[in-house]
């Protein structure tokens, strides 16, 4: 469905993409994992065929996004990361001006925005201006907005950056029908729970190159190990720490305010740990996570 | 969701401009003129005051004091000389505010063209769509203005009804160079500049008196400006003293027009496609 | 707050004297805040001073010239109020400019204030109050009014546009005329809350208005009597009055020129408070 080879992507002296290859195939979430600025946002442009690609290949649903732009965006539903709505039209306005924009006929249009509206929960705020939305409002009717054309695959920037956890799981939710229904979703994050929760599939991207790629599930197991212990010393004395907890586990990591043991019984290590002689001030066994991977291939956290 | 779902027409446009026009224009001046219908149409009418406050005051005060000035060998009254140009004036701020101001404004911070070239609009159904509606805004004022002039007898021959069409040329050659001058700003400073380039052209295009009263080099840089063009092609109309040169004028915004709109869209493409 | 402080950390509770800054805020806080606002004007300074200085050359040599070509021409030796066109005209034109100029920086600084950029909050955050926020703002407009008052006066002077002595006298008017319409039209603009786009009527029916039928161009006498009041209540018509009776002492009524002075005054004085109020209402949220 969309193709890269070798895709690139310069901005003067700055790569900002540097040889990607991937494919997404019909019907899977799709999601490409890394922190800001790691080129997430332009891969999804030149998709959307609204940046043009300096060099390599993309196909996007059987063209070329250079010379096919209208074609390509007329069976996209794109949803950018910040929501541009169009703040001088009513909510319902402007799915429907929307739509009109892809030269669908206007009674079907009308029809399918009260549909969607539905569909965003958003029918109370119909006749509403768009500026007195909730930021999770915004994001569904944006979203809303994306599905009015029907498209054949859902491009998402971010969807639920910025927003209070109860808004994010609202929006997860809507997003798993779309994906039940059986529509395409690509997407970026940098939150590794929300491509655990929606993603089949996906990339790790950093510094503009693919670093990891599969299921979340075996890039975790690829790259983790079941569990992590966390234990913190207090900024100044995590090092120093570090240097007694080495050898506990099968990796360690030290971050500014906490230290990391990876290994697959993480009660296990916190006991290892206090028999050193260690009193850490906190302490915390968890699942692994994408995060994880993340450090673990790239050194650094995700969420800066 | 049981209706059959239609997904949206692929667009047809073959040649040069595939990639950058849908042939979907259209759906660009509705979404404008519903926001005019509902947010702003008190602005927009009250634009129309401002050629028609000038008018009264110069024409009737100034007027007292300056009588008569000669245009093409007759003697025309003072406010019958301004009318026409105030008329020019007035297509040239109109075209100039939608496209400057206004599209400054959508570009960078409401982010309109961003979501209408995530459809699948182009580009030039986009800039069309804007200069249309600026000419639509241009053609309101144009008319209204008329009807002022007409009423206080300062329309010398029934050629002046040609002055609305003419004030529609005008305004479309500002309207699609506007665009393009736009997308090279950063900031609102910016703007400052077009308006340090049309005071000028509003003071000293004939709008309030005739060229020749400066030296001749100077009146040379003055002709080579749009708004003279405009003024005295307005003001042959109004006074019905149709010269030659007519042709001219309208050869000067033919090709304003074409390299405005050349020049627009592949900015906006540089701009949105890159 | 002085001499070397020895810091601890980020926050360092020794190093500054609170009381001192609080003291200081209560008599000083207006220069703060105008200080803040011309700062900010840096980034401005060059189109200002291209259509600043531009201007006064294009008004005066451009339209002002053409114009008496054309009045001169026909009013005979007489002129108007008995000087040329260009010499009736240029003060009138200098104080337009003033005008202007203090209604746009009040109109869109004020609202920005508020809305768009909501430095007035952050500022009331600190010991300086609203009315000094008022003042403030004021007298950072005062200071960029005068860029293109004192471009004026330097063209006439240099072109030798009535007497020199007069054309100084111009900066104290156009400065009076710059309170009263900047505190006016601040006085308005801090109770609107949303921009629907009436703020673009300041411009449209009051500035342009204002300056087509106060005198500007021609004397008030000229428009039909039922016009006149226009003039009586513009600030532009009674500065423009001053201006004249200092450049070239055009005539005044006796006893008017008090009046045109009072009415400047009180309107600046009289909407200064009501901008205080108004600040004090909207800021105390």
């Amino acid at each position: 469905m969309i193709e890269a080879k070798g895709l690139t992507k310069q901005y003067g002296d700055f790569t900002a993409v540097d040889g990607i290859d991937f494919a997404i195939e019909p019907g899977e979430a799709f999601g490409f994992l890394g922190p800001n600025g790691a080129g997430k946002s332009t891969t999804m442009r030149m998709i959307a065929a609204t940046s043009t690609r300096t060099s390599g290949e993309l196909r996007v649903l059987g063209f070329d996004p250079e010379s096919h732009g209208p074609e390509i965006r007329a069976q996209l539903g794109i949803v950018p990361q910040a929501d541009q709505l169009d703040e001088e039209l009513r909510v319902i306005d402007n799915l429907i001006v929307y739509g009109r924009y892809f030269g669908l006929p206007l009674p079907y249009v009308k029809r399918r925005a009260e549909e969607l509206l539905e569909f965003a929960q958003l029918t109370e705020k119909r006749k509403a201006r768009v500026d007195g939305l909730s930021g999770g409002m915004k994001r569904r009717l944006t979203i809303a907005r994306g599905l009015i054309n029907s498209p054949k695959a859902m491009l998402l920037d971010e969807p639920t950056t910025g927003l209070d956890p109860q808004a994010r799981h609202v929006l997860w939710d809507r997003l798993f029908r779309l994906k039940e229904e059986g529509t395409t979703l690509v997407l970026t994050t940098h939150y590794m729970d929300e491509a655990e929760q929606l993603c089949d599939r996906l990339v790790v991207v950093d510094k503009g190159t693919i670093v990891a790629e599969g299921s979340p599930a075996a890039l975790i197991r690829q790259y983790s190990t079941r569990e992590v212990l966390e234990v913190r010393f207090g900024s100044s004395r995590n090092a120093e720490a570090a240097t007694v907890i080495e050898g506990i586990g099968s990796r360690i990591e030290v971050l500014p305010d906490r230290v990391l043991v990876y290994d697959d019984d993480g009660e296990a290590a916190m006991s290892a740990v206090h028999e050193r002689g260690l009193q850490p001030i906190t302490s915390l066994v968890r699942r692994s996570s994408l995060e994880d991977v993340f450090l673990r291939l790239t050194g650094r956290s995700l969420i800066e | 969701m049981n209706e059959q779902l239609l997904e949206a027409p692929a667009p047809t446009v073959r040649g040069p401009l595939r990639g950058i026009y849908a042939g979907n224009t259209r759906s660009v001046v509705a979404r404008g003129l519903q926001v005019i219908a509902r947010n702003n149409w008190l602005i927009v009418v009250t634009g129309f005051f401002e050629p028609v406050f000038y008018l009264l005051s110069m024409g009737i005060g100034l007027g007292a004091l300056i009588g008569t000035v000669e245009f093409y060998g007759a003697e025309v009254p003072y406010a019958a000389y301004i009318a026409p140009a105030l008329m020019a004036v007035s297509a040239m701020n109109g075209a100039v505010y939608d496209s400057t101001m206004n599209v400054f404004f959508k570009m960078n911070y409401a982010k309109l063209y961003q979501q209408m070239l995530s459809t699948s609009l182009g580009p030039l159904d986009v800039a069309l769509g804007e200069i249309l509606l600026a000419l639509f805004r241009g053609l309101l004022y144009a008319s209204g203005f008329m009807l002022v002039t007409t009423l206080m007898g300062l329309n010398l021959s029934w050629t002046a009804i040609l002055a609305i069409p003419a004030a529609l040329v005008v305004a479309f050659g500002f309207a699609s160079f506007g665009m393009a001058i736009t997308s090279y700003m950063k900031t609102f400073q910016h703007l400052d500049y077009v308006y340090f380039v049309m005071m000028p052209m509003f003071l000293l295009s004939a709008t309030f008196f005739p060229i020749e009263v400066y030296p001749q080099g100077l009146q040379w840089v003055i002709q080579a400006m749009p708004l003279w063009h405009g003024v005295d092609m307005i003001r042959q109309l109004t006074t019905g003293l149709i010269q030659p040169s007519i042709l001219l004028h309208l050869l000067y915004f033919a090709v304003m027009i074409v390299v405005g709109l050349w020049f627009t869209t592949s900015r906006l493409r540089a701009l949105f496609l890159r | 707050m002085s001499g070397t402080v020895q810091r601890r950390g980020l926050v360092d509770v020794g190093g500054v004297d609170h009381a001192a800054v609080a003291r200081s805020s209560r008599s000083w806080g207006w220069w703060f805040v105008a200080e803040h606002r011309i700062r900010s004007m840096r980034s401005y300074v060059a189109s200002w001073v291209a259509i600043g200085v531009g201007s006064p050359f294009l008004f005066l040599l451009g339209l002002g010239v053409g114009l008496g070509l054309l009045v001169d021409a026909n009013q005979g030796a007489a002129g108007v109020d008995g000087v040329p066109y260009l010499t009736f005209l240029a003060p009138a034109l200098a104080m337009a400019t003033v005008m202007q100029t203090a209604s746009q920086e009040n109109t869109y600084g004020v609202f920005g204030g508020f809305k768009w950029f909501p430095m007035f909050f952050a500022m009331n955050g600190t010991p300086i109050g609203p009315a000094h926020i008022v003042i403030g703002f004021q007298v950072s407009v005062l200071v960029r009014v005068l860029l293109p008052l004192v471009a004026f006066v330097l063209v006439m002077v240099l072109f030798g546009i009535g007497s020199a002595a007069g054309a100084i006298l111009l900066v104290p008017i156009g400065l009076l005329l710059g309170a009263a319409v900047g505190f006016a039209v601040m006085s308005w603009v801090a109770t609107q809350t949303e921009d629907r786009g009436q703020l673009s009527f300041i411009e449209r029916f009051v500035v342009v208005p204002l300056t087509l039928f106060s005198g500007t161009y021609f004397p008030l006498e000229t428009l039909p009597w039922f016009l006149h009041w226009i003039g009586w209540i513009s600030p532009l018509w009674h500065a423009a009055e001053l201006g004249r009776a200092a450049l070239y002492g055009a005539a005044l009524a006796p006893g008017m020129a008090l009046v045109h002075v009072g009415y400047l005054v009180l309107l600046a004085a009289a909407t200064c408070l009501l901008s205080i109020r108004t600040f004090r209402r909207r800021l105390d949220r």
